[in-house]
């Protein structure tokens, strides 16, 4: 746990990155491999009355009581229900100067890839549903896009502000 | 795991030996003549000087050396104690906390200043003296001037003392210089070969020594060790009953170890070594292993309440048995567990005899600081928290509260103001009260204050004690004029708010002309509490029990009733309640049968309603993740038996968060 907290992409020096990649509502996500900590089935939940509904419940991660978020409220993506692939990644960030344990619910893991840097492409300015300054950048794989948000900016961003300026409501 | 950074160890270290410096310095301000305090503050002092060239830290054992020189000369009786040199050395102890915490400022004026200080209290003590009237001598009456003496010194050092880099050879050098010394070795306690372990040692000697000297003289070469270990001086003239009867009293001549006696002598030594005042064993362990040790005993003790669920519900004798037998082991680990964390809080009153002497010299006034139920163990965490609101309370006391000398003469009251700084256990709670034979606070003043301020309004009825809670909002001072003691640093709304973080309460009383008393109560542990555990919707959430006055049913009249007001009669007496379900926005049908449980906040009585009161509870907190800082109304959270999060509520921030929501429904109405 002393390495340092790295949520945003940290290409190596040939120009890759050893990525996770996970669905949430049909977009292909991907985080840095590095900073995962665990992959748990769904847990149950307890729901955190006037937290924000980006890290609006918690979870029983083996005795440690760690938010779980959701990122379909940061995209203003549609909800899901559970299925048998449903996870729960746990990583760790840094918020507010202290590593801190999330849980990010996801409906399907893939797998660990190595992407590369040349196919990857920063957030466009039009085109996009989503705030550009949450996303780090978009990489082509294959026929598919995979979004790499930027950990960081989406918990700091959703930290004390009004969530109406912040994050979309999923439309139900 | 993480080792430990050497230079942080001493600094933990040193801090101890400053605070000892310091209270030995204070006891002697009480009594010049104690011999055992020179000693002690002489020890201390040159320990620190010792260890601190050795992690490097040139400039305070530089600094540090001047001290120690002034009072080696106070020890052999050159110069008498005086309060000016107590006085130096105190100032120049906080400088050494300084050059502790930050080896590496820029202090050059400030050490000349000092040691000005100390060299001009020497030179006084030093005139005192200068008349032949010799202050008596160090060596007591038994000694006084007998011609070359004869002496049997038995020592053995700690098995570890050579790790610790103790040279006997030097102790057996300076009784050589006392005089002429016959050195016998007493190797018995050296085991065999295959065990000998060669960083310990086994030796003991004992030494003849014909000299004229005294038994101090003889007890000053082991100054340094004297504590860890034993020594047995015997004047040899003196008729032979003297001698102490020793279970060590093995023959001084060398034997050959063998099997038999090695054990034996190990444990002689060891008998010897606890009679040699080693009363309490300690071992030294950062505060944060044990943080992590209370949250595995906090797990375990969830893991066991679901060990006992599934227990109940399998018709398996011997895994009740075991259950059970686990549960009866976490209650008592946790019980143990619970006293590590606990320290006497003397360890805090200490500090404030400093302050006392400090603020006498401030205020002019004379202040005698007294403490009471020093022994009472509080959570060594919450005690650290306390040391800041404390040093506030004593010091508004000592401003404010007592008068000067002149007006406490004229109010027929002794010239000495007392403060009493007392704590004591009653129930879950350690009261730690500060209280003052001054002046007492005046009503009038706090109304008029607040009234000035804007803080209630003209012509409000305030009650006595709602009057006096007036000193803890923000921005309230009666004093007219800022001094240096006051307005530095936390004001009393932040005492307010460290005791309220602490899960604390702040009662104030006055006795106008009598004096006044602050008591702050504390609840025992931060770790875990009693909590009340509650239904509402599918969540479930811990009320403090400290706060629960009682619970009862919504009847359904009052529940159809109460659309438009939410009152609820208790006794004669009318209650607010909250609807939890509403404040939480469930969003699910309620329950037939609704709860209210009555809290508590202090100042006022409100109900909440909930769908089920489940039962008591005792709750481990888990305190939220950072996330979830913004969400005032849960303290934190704890793990149910079945796995499960239920969430703690707290009290004070949930009431005012209902009285928002209020407030927002009637705009929107």
């Amino acid at each position: 746990m002393t390495t340092a907290v790295r949520t945003s992409a940290q290409w190596s020096e040939t120009g890759e990155i050893d990525a996770l990649t996970f669905d949430v509502s049909g977009e292909t996500f991907a985080l840095d491999a590095s900073i995962v900590r665990e992959i748990l089935d769904l847990l149950p939940e307890t729901i955190v009355p006037g937290a924000r509904p980006f890290v609006g419940a918690l979870v029983n991660f083996r005795g440690r009581i760690i938010p779980l978020a959701d990122m379909r409220f940061a995209f203003g993506m549609a909800r899901t229900e559970p299925t048998i692939d449903s996870r729960i990644i746990v990583v760790e960030i840094e918020f507010a100067g202290a590593p801190c344990l999330v849980g990010l619910r996801a409906d399907k893991v893939n797998e660990v890839r190595t992407l590369a840097r040349d196919a990857s492409e920063p957030p466009p300015r039009v085109g996009m549903t989503w705030r550009a300054e949450l996303v780090d950048c978009l990489i082509k794989h294959g026929d598919a896009v995979i979004i790499f948000p930027d950990l960081q900016a989406l918990f700091d961003a959703s930290r004390g502000k009004p969530d109406a300026e912040i994050i979309r409501y999923p439309k139900t | 795991m993480s080792t430990i950074d050497p230079i942080d160890i001493f600094r933990i270290e040193a801090g101890e030996l400053l605070e000892q410096v310091e209270q030995g310095l204070l006891d002697l301000e009480q009594r010049l003549d104690d011999r055992e305090q020179i000693d002690a503050v002489f020890r201390g002092l040159h320990t620190l000087k010792g260890s601190g060239a050795m992690f490097g830290f040139d400039a305070l054992a530089a600094f540090t050396h001047h001290c120690e020189t002034a009072f080696d000369h106070v020890r052999k009786g050159h110069v008498p104690a005086t309060l000016e040199l107590v006085a130096a050395v105190l100032a120049a102890r906080d400088h050494m906390r300084a050059l502790v915490e930050h080896p590496n400022g820029d202090y050059a004026r400030q050490e000349v200043a000092l040691l000005d200080q100390l060299h001009a209290a020497i030179d006084i003590g030093a005139r005192q003296i200068s008349p032949p009237a010799q202050t008596e001598t160090v060596a007591p009456l038994e000694d006084a001037g007998a011609p070359a003496r004869h002496w049997r010194i038995r020592f053995a050092l700690p098995p570890n003392s050579l790790l610790n880099g103790v040279n006997p050879l030097t102790f057996l050098d300076d009784l050589r210089e006392l005089g002429a010394c016959e050195i016998q070795v007493d190797a018995s306690a050296v085991p065999p070969l295959d065990q000998l372990d060669p960083t310990a040692l086994h030796l003991r000697w004992t030494v003849f020594l014909e000299a004229d000297v005294c038994r101090s003289e003889i007890e000053d070469v082991f100054l340094f060790v004297m504590d860890d270990m034993t020594l047995e001086i015997d004047d040899m003239r003196g008729p032979a009953s003297a001698e102490p009867p020793s279970a060590t009293d093995a023959p001084p001549a060398l034997v050959t170890p063998t099997e038999a006696t090695t054990p034996e002598a190990k444990s002689a030594t060891e008998a010897n070594g606890v009679r040699a005042r080693r009363a309490v064993e300690s071992v030294r362990v950062p505060a944060d292993r044990l943080d992590e040790l209370m949250d595995r005993v906090g797990e375990l003790v969830i893991a066991q309440s679901r060990l006992s669920q599934i227990a109940a519900a399998v018709a398996n004798e011997e895994l009740r048995a075991v259950s059970e037998e686990i549960e009866n082991l976490s209650s008592e680990l946790r019980a143990t567990m619970m006293v590590l964390r606990m320290v006497p809080v003397g360890t805090l009153f200490e500090r404030f005899r400093r302050l006392a002497r400090d603020l006498q010299h401030e205020t002019g006034k004379q202040i005698e600081l007294v403490t009471e139920g020093e022994s009472t163990e509080m959570d060594k965490t919450v005690i650290e928290r306390l040391a800041d609101p404390l040093v506030h309370i004593v010091r508004n006391s000592a401003d404010h509260g007592l008068e000067t000398p002149d007006e406490r003469v004229a109010a027929g009251k002794p010239e000495v103001g007392r403060i009493t700084l007392a704590a004591r256990q009653s129930g879950g709670e350690v009261i730690i009260s500060v209280s003052d034979d001054g002046r007492g606070i005046n009503c009038e003043r706090v109304r008029a204050k607040a009234e000035a301020n804007g803080l209630v309004a003209p012509g409000q009825v305030l009650s006595e004690k709602e009057a006096l809670q007036m000193i803890f909002q923000p921005g309230f001072s009666t004093a007219a004029q800022v001094t240096n003691l006051s307005g530095r640093g936390v004001g009393m709304d932040v005492v307010k708010k460290t005791i309220e973080s602490l899960r604390g309460a702040i009662d104030v009383e006055s006795w106008p002309g009598e004096g006044a008393e602050i008591a702050l109560r504390i609840p025992l542990t931060l770790a875990i509490i009693d909590g009340l555990l509650v239904r509402v919707g599918a969540g479930r959430y811990v009320i403090p029990l400290a706060a629960v006055e009682e619970c009862l049913e919504l009847a359904p009249e009052q529940e159809a009733r109460s659309r438009g007001r939410s009152l609820l009669s208790l006794r004669g007496s009318l209650v607010p309640f909250l609807r939890l379900r509403e404040i939480f926005q469930t969003g699910s049908p309620p329950d037939p049968h609704q709860k209210v449980v009555v809290i508590s906040t202090g100042a006022e009585r409100v109900g909440l309603v909930v769908d089920q009161i489940i039962g008591d509870h005792q709750t481990v907190i888990k305190s939220m993740s950072k996330l979830h800082e913004d969400v005032e109304t849960f303290s934190g959270a704890t793990i149910l038996g079945d796995g499960g999060v239920a969430l703690i509520l707290d009290i004070v921030n949930l009431v005012a968060a209902g009285q928002d929501q209020e407030a927002r429904l009637r705009a929107i109405a």
